[in-house]
């Protein structure tokens, strides 16, 4: 199996199915002549030309609506929103026009597109270049929401997100794009299956992208025998593997890269209570990042996000006490 | 054929049944406005009252796989599409018999034989759909044509800057059609926008444009049908601005009162319908009397649309839960 870096993993799940499908066609800003600014798409435009492979004008709005008229048509337009938060900007016709296209066409157009993005913080990008933002599209029917962790999910969600009939939003944790691992070109992954990535005995981890890398981290010096699930797929979540992990646990941790407010991992949790009250040893509980902006400073950019030495603090709190610790910065009197 | 594509056919070359057609428009939005003023229909509408001949000189010069991307003033150019009256009526009533099964209601109608997408109430919304449907047509090497009928007001939204550029630079087959009825919503267009004659934005994108006589029939004709060949042939993308009149107000809430005086009456002095009226009449295609017979045929025609889709059955609750995503997934 090859080693490659995720950014490398991305630009072959493209390059693979554009091979195999001659209407996936992808556009974005900088995305041809330059290749990406995060090297995502190199090679593309060499191999298959500028029809295919187009540079677009600074205008997420227009190209992401013009991916929504060309998917209804035919094509498998696939976009790369630079980071997340460009979406702003083009909310509209995700949220609005391509996620209702097919409910308000009452099943006559399907919308085959996928929209991805860099998310997340760790590198300094500062306030408006730091965010995961699952939220803002997680919330809307009619979008499929997938966060890969590594070079082998994230290629093998890829195809399975260009392949995917309906809109999918595809998240990409821009920490990890230089990171290397062996992918296995003919693994399929599916939309909506989550993966045991460390079997465990005594707790559930449930992370998501580069939070999967702080869960292994923190599992590696705990004390505690813990299982870690990357979730891969925020909408539809997988209620089985994680509801199966926890009957088999009792405990649920959730780590998100997200402001403790309106995260994905409310859902998980409100599910897991509803589900499983009776089989719970203790409270499930949340490790989020404060209620805050990212903030640019390296010290406290790494103390907004889950960290493992958080994450281990929170896990021995809850293992000595049974209750929900309070986080970091109610600690701190924040 | 089916009955959409039959009414579609219908129009394309026959004045008489253009003329028709603008009838039925206007017959069918009269009932609709007083439908929704009786509270029969939950809700809103904007209806293209004064708006008919744009909507059916495009219909006639399109091909029916050619789609369009238009707003939620939609009743007429569906109508004039070739979707049916009660496939139009039955949706903007919720039912079952909706061009979109009650889903949508009077702002998102749609039917894609008949070239119709979903029609967009966002101001612009439709605009990048239409361009990337022509960016389709353009990658498969087709001659289809996408086009975006959107109102004066959506020129000032970014959505229109946006696509006119990117549609430029890409030569797209699109043609940008923008309704200047004079009002964006309750604002007459002088008090948002500080120009008159809204194509020459096309200017600063290097794309063709021009204006034409949006009550003309015949000038809609062949202004559209100009760039749509300029479109089918790889010339790219043109804006046209039709200059037209909303008779009505915005909505269904708006009584229009903040017009000048004077201003409806001397737009009703060209009323698309007494244009077409005396386009069939000076020709020797209808007479005084089989004029005023078709009014009263589409006149009993509409009434008789309105009893049977408020007869029609409603929506079953399983399509709610329809057509989300192509597969039915568990959540």
């Amino acid at each position: 199996m090859p080693a490659m870096r995720v950014r490398q993993a991305i630009a072959t799940a493209i390059a693979d199915e554009m091979r195999t499908d001659p209407t996936v066609i992808v556009f974005g800003e900088d995305i041809a002549e330059a290749e990406g600014p995060f090297k995502t798409t190199e090679g593309l435009l060499e191999e298959f030309g500028p029809v295919r492979v187009r540079d677009t004008p600074i205008s997420e709005m227009a190209f992401t609506g013009a991916a929504v008229g060309a998917a209804t048509m035919g094509l498998k337009p696939i976009v790369e929103i630079m980071f997340i938060e460009f979406l702003g900007v083009a909310l509209d016709q995700l949220v609005t026009e391509g996620a209702k296209m097919r409910y308000l066409s009452n099943g006559q157009l399907s919308v085959p597109m996928v929209v991805r993005a860099s998310v997340g913080g760790g590198l300094g990008f500062g306030g408006q270049h730091s965010q995961t933002l699952e939220n803002w599209v997680a919330a809307t029917p009619g979008l499929k929401v997938l966060a890969p962790s590594d070079a082998q999910s994230a290629y093998s969600l890829l195809r399975a997100a260009i392949q995917d009939p309906d809109p999918v939003v595809f998240l990409e944790s821009r920490v990890t794009y230089a990171e290397r691992g062996e992918v296995d070109t003919n693994l399929k992954m599916e939309i909506g299956k989550a993966r045991v990535v460390k079997p465990g005995k005594d707790l559930t981890i449930v992370a998501l992208g580069q939070m999967t890398n702080v869960a292994r981290a923190a599992a590696e010096t705990s004390g505690i025998d813990i299982e870690i699930i990357d979730l891969c797929t925020i909408v539809p979540w997988d209620k089985k593997t994680v509801l199966e992990s926890v009957k088999k646990t009792g405990r649920l941790v959730v780590v998100e890269e997200q402001p403790e407010s309106g995260g994905w991992g409310s859902e998980i949790v409100a599910t897991v209570v509803a589900e499983l009250f009776s089989d719970l040893k203790t409270v499930p509980i949340r490790i989020t990042c404060p209620n805050v902006p990212v903030p640019y400073n390296g010290g406290l950019e790494a103390r907004f996000l889950p960290n493992p030495v958080e994450v281990n603090y929170q896990i021995d709190q809850l293992m000595a006490t049974g209750k929900a610790p309070q986080p970091w910065w109610t600690r701190e009197g924040f | 054929m089916s009955k959409g594509l039959e009414r579609r056919k219908a129009i394309l070359s026959d004045p008489v049944a253009q003329f028709e057609r603008a009838v039925e428009i206007r017959e069918f939005e009269n009932q609709i406005n007083a439908l929704f003023a009786s509270g029969t229909i939950r809700g809103t509408t904007h209806l293209c009252l004064g708006q008919e001949a744009l909507v059916i000189g495009m219909a006639s010069v399109l091909r029916t796989d050619d789609p369009v991307s238009a707003t939620y003033r939609s009743h007429g150019i569906a109508l004039a599409l070739g979707i049916t009256p009660e496939s139009a009526m039955g949706e903007i009533m919720g039912k079952a018999i909706g061009c979109c099964g009650g889903l949508g209601g009077s702002m998102h109608l749609c039917d894609i034989e008949l070239g119709l997408l979903p029609t967009s109430a966002i101001i612009g919304g439709g605009m990048p759909i239409a361009a990337g449907a022509a960016l389709a047509f353009q990658v498969q090497g087709n001659d289809r044509v996408a086009v975006a009928l959107f109102g004066d007001g959506a020129t000032n939204i970014g959505a229109f800057h946006e696509t006119l550029n990117l549609a430029a630079i890409w030569k797209l087959p699109v043609v940008f059609i923008c309704d200047n009825n004079v009002y964006a919503e309750y604002s007459r267009i002088n008090l948002t926008t500080p120009i008159e004659d809204l194509h020459i934005r096309a200017e600063s994108y290097a794309m063709p444009h021009f204006a034409l006589d949006g009550m003309d029939i015949d000038a809609v004709r062949e202004g559209v049908q100009s760039a749509v060949d300029r479109a089918r042939s790889g010339g790219g993308p043109t804006l046209i601005e039709a200059k037209t009149y909303r008779f009505a107000g915005h909505s269904r809430a708006d009584q229009a009162l903040y017009r000048p005086e004077g201003e409806l009456d001397s737009w009703k002095s060209r009323d698309p319908l007494l244009l077409l009226e005396e386009r069939v009449k000076k020709s020797g295609k209808m007479t005084d009397s089989e004029i005023a017979e078709l009014k009263v045929r589409k006149a009993k025609e509409i009434e008789a649309t309105v009893a049977l889709c408020q007869a029609a059955p409603e929506p079953t609750t399983k399509t709610m839960f329809e057509n989300i995503w192509s597969r039915k997934v568990s959540q």
